[in-house]
């Protein structure tokens, strides 16, 4: 591959993974304040309103760096991937500009009154906020996967002459078959993030005696949510998103289940190593006929494996797609186990007892993050070598004039200033850690 | 018509832009000088703080705007200019958590360190954003694709083998820089009290003599460097209500400023910025991004736009979505009016 073309996927993915890194708890913690603001309204308790009002510091640091990491990437689709942007843009430009009109400026007003607006707006007003940004992340949430599934499943379009990609149907892009079932996936991924983070947190707060009372909270929360939300997002939300790739993209499927050869009862690969040259799994555990009872409910009918497809639309990199695959079905299956125990305790009344869970749950929290990238990265590596399946190759979108020099500086800048972000963040909230819930026991004014 | 309507929308939405953060950014640039003490600081920041997200949001809408309706000029313009796209990129990172993490942690040297970064963020952005705009007046060197790439600087003519930063257009960025910072320190002169008003009145008084005298140098440049100014002008001569609306916002801001009347002197240098940059829209029209190489090559309103399926289909959008923003900021900007005090709401 030549490396201007190297350079431009990099950068632009390893802005999106950091960007996304705060993305998914603004999901998922947006969620959950208006969870916790909810229940005070409905139960007259302000202890929950105390809850909300800690997680709402975290939450402000998080969405700082969320917004400032997110402004390049709607400027990247134009400054390296102009040629993608120039034949596309008429089409993913209405998701994007719509993103921009309906979503940010909602989040953008109403932060600051979710922030700094409790006494201002009184009870009912300040619950409001929490609703406004809470819709607003989530439905911009929706028209960036909206974006991503025209790319994986173009719909609605014609090609003029020139090339230039045209819209025909705005109602094909925005309830395009694919963007509902991914984005329903993409929000729960999200909700499982800030589940984990509430759930340590408090567990956390329990080992350290601390904060007792907001402590059994945030466990209740965040366990509650927790197990809904990672039994969702692998059935049916997953497994959905599997189907559909099956289907439209059958060479994405077996390249990211390890599947080489077309065979009736074909087996699903727990774990092996793919050598893509020889075409065979290493050191394989199968369990026979799983694979065609997952994508089609039959255990004989035959999954077309990579060897049926042409060499020129296989995924560039298919272990890389193979391993980010199986870390995420991996993680979510943990996942699924971790809250459930601990739900079965949360039921018992023993979970703030139960110590080995507790350990799980404070450990478990930077493993949502590591889940949500794998899964991310199957569908973008899963697409490859196509930027719009079928329709337009990667190879073909980026900046012809952008040279690679100018590609690694800029990548250089965002490495050394996103470090800095990362630090700066990490340091913020665990101040805020330290200082606890009580801290804010008082509204701000 | 469509591409028409729509080439209006995305130069107001720019335009709007400009105003609101705009003001932001001109507080940034004054702040260290209006205020003296690390109260004050805090007041000024105060005047932005539960503002300033939703006024860099028209950025990001405006060019959501611009993608989907001249994709051609959005990919064009996005990456012939690179890499001063990424440092305004880079700046307006290093400002907007300057502005959010300032107040996390109190003490000597956090606070200081992020309110020199924001003061050099913010005159940096104010520098590059008027070059840029200097960069469409001059004219770009659009190939048969048109697509350019310029580097940063090349020898600083502004000739057929200028760079994006040339002594035109750096001469028009410090425009920008002085007209920003007198529109910032006529917000903070509006929104504070006491000392640290009388202070911002009278850096924007004095910001408003560069602004004058810009304004004149570079108009005047402006027209020889860019001959398509002078015709456009000579065509339609009713174009001459931009720059007169220009010129009645700088002699406003002026007069308003002397009689103390904080408001009025604002929204003057709010009239002021739009008169210049409809005066700039005006003068390439049709173009939205001039050839400096071959005339016929340049990104005009028709070559650029997107089809008029996609237009129309925008536009059903576009208006529900802009009659809520419009009632999101008159009831954010509503409930956070009046002066900044020490122990009221916000930031």
């Amino acid at each position: 591959m030549d490396t201007a073309l190297a350079l431009h996927r990099f950068h632009f993915a390893f802005t999106v993974m950091f960007h996304y890194l705060f993305v998914q708890l603004t999901l998922g913690l947006g969620f959950l304040i208006f969870v916790l603001k909810t229940l005070a309204l409905v139960k007259r308790d302000e202890h929950y309103n105390d809850c909300a009002r800690f997680w709402a510091r975290i939450f402000a640091v998080n969405f700082a760096l969320g917004v400032v990491t997110g402004i390049p990437m709607e400027f990247q689709f134009g400054t390296n991937w102009s040629r993608f942007s120039r034949d596309a843009g008429g089409v993913i430009g209405q998701t994007l500009g719509m993103e921009g009109l309906y979503t940010f400026f909602l989040e953008s007003a109403f932060l600051g009154f979710l922030l700094y607006g409790e006494k201002m707006l009184g009870r009912i007003g300040h619950w409001g906020s929490a609703v406004a940004v809470w819709i607003g992340s989530w439905l911009s949430a929706y028209l960036i996967v909206a974006t991503d599934a025209w790319m994986q499943h173009p719909t609605g379009y014609r090609i003029a002459a020139d090339g230039q990609i045209l819209l025909t149907s705005w109602w094909s892009l925005i309830f395009n078959e694919w963007a509902a079932w991914q984005f329903v996936h993409t929000i729960l991924g999200g909700v499982v993030t800030g589940s984990f983070a509430m759930a340590g947190i408090g567990a956390f707060y329990i080992f350290l005696k601390k904060s007792e009372a907001s402590a059994r909270v945030f466990l209740r929360v965040g366990v509650i949510t927790g197990l809904i939300a990672a039994i969702l997002v692998a059935f049916p939300t997953g497994d959905h998103q599997g189907k559909l790739v099956a289907r439209y993209q059958g060479v994405t499927l077996a390249a990211m289940e390890g599947h080489f050869v077309t065979q009736p009862a074909s087996p699903l690969a727990i774990i092996g190593q793919p050598d893509v040259n020889k075409g065979r799994l290493d050191n394989p555990a199968t369990v026979p006929g799983a694979l065609s009872f997952m994508i089609y409910g039959n255990w004989t009918k035959e999954v077309r494996g990579l060897g049926d497809f042409p060499r020129d639309t296989w995924p560039d990199n298919i272990p890389l797609l193979y391993y980010a695959f199986h870390i995420m079905v991996g993680l979510g299956t943990l996942f699924i186990l971790l809250m459930g125990l601990s739900a079965i305790q949360l039921w018992r009344g023993k979970l703030a007892q139960t110590k080995i869970l507790l350990w799980a749950l404070v450990l478990f929290m930077p493993l949502p993050y590591i889940a949500n990238t794998a899964g991310w990265m199957t569908a973008e590596m899963g697409r490859q070598p196509w930027i719009i399946f079928g329709l337009m190759r990667t190879a073909a979108g980026a900046s012809p004039h952008v040279s690679s020099g100018n590609a690694l500086f800029t990548l250089l800048g965002f490495m050394g200033l996103y470090t800095l972000l990362f630090l700066l963040g990490l340091f913020l909230i665990w101040r805020i850690l330290g200082e606890g819930p009580e801290r804010h026991a008082e509204a701000a004014a | 018509m469509l591409p028409v309507i729509w080439f209006c929308i995305v130069a107001v939405m720019v335009a709007i832009y400009v105003v609101l953060d705009g003001f932001d950014l001109g507080a940034g640039i004054v702040h260290l000088c209006v205020a003296r003490d690390a109260a004050e600081r805090r007041l000024v920041l105060k005047s932005i703080g539960p503002v300033w997200d939703g006024n860099e949001v028209w950025l990001l809408a405006g060019g959501g705007a611009l993608y989907f309706a001249f994709p051609p000029l959005y990919a064009s313009s996005f990456s012939g200019f690179y890499l001063p796209l990424m440092m305004v990129l880079w700046l307006l990172v290093l400002r907007g958590i300057a502005i959010e993490f300032r107040n996390q942690i109190d003490n000597a040297v956090w606070t200081p360190f992020w309110d020199v970064v924001f003061m050099l963020a913010s005159c940096l952005l104010a520098i590059f954003l008027g070059a840029a705009l200097g960069n469409v007046v001059r004219g770009v060197p659009l190939d048969a694709n048109h697509e350019f790439f310029l580097p940063l600087w090349t020898n600083f003519l502004p000739g057929k083998d200028a760079g994006i930063l040339d002594w035109y257009t750096v001469l028009v960025g410090l425009f920008s820089f002085f007209t920003l910072a007198m529109h910032g320190a006529l917000w903070v002169t509006f929104k504070t009290e006491a000392a640290l008003q009388q202070r911002a009145r009278r850096v924007a008084r004095a910001a408003w003599a560069g602004v004058a005298l810009f304004t004149v140098i570079v108009t005047l440049v402006s027209f020889s460097i860019q001959p398509k100014l002078g015709a456009s002008f000579a065509a339609m001569p009713a174009g001459y209500v931009f720059p007169a609306l220009a010129l009645a916002g700088l002699a406003g801001s002026i007069v308003f400023m002397s009689r103390e009347k904080d408001g009025a002197a604002f929204l003057a240098s709010c009239l002021y910025i739009v008169g210049m940059l409809t005066s700039v829209v005006f003068g390439v029209f049709p173009d939205v991004l001039p050839a400096n190489s071959d005339p016929n090559l340049s990104l005009t309103i028709t070559n650029a736009s997107a089809s008029e399926y996609g237009l129309s289909v925008g536009l059903a959008w576009f208006i529900p979505g802009i009659l809520l923003v419009i009632g999101y900021f008159t009831f954010v900007y509503r409930k956070f009016s009046g002066k900044v005090t020490a122990d009221g709401g916000g930031h």
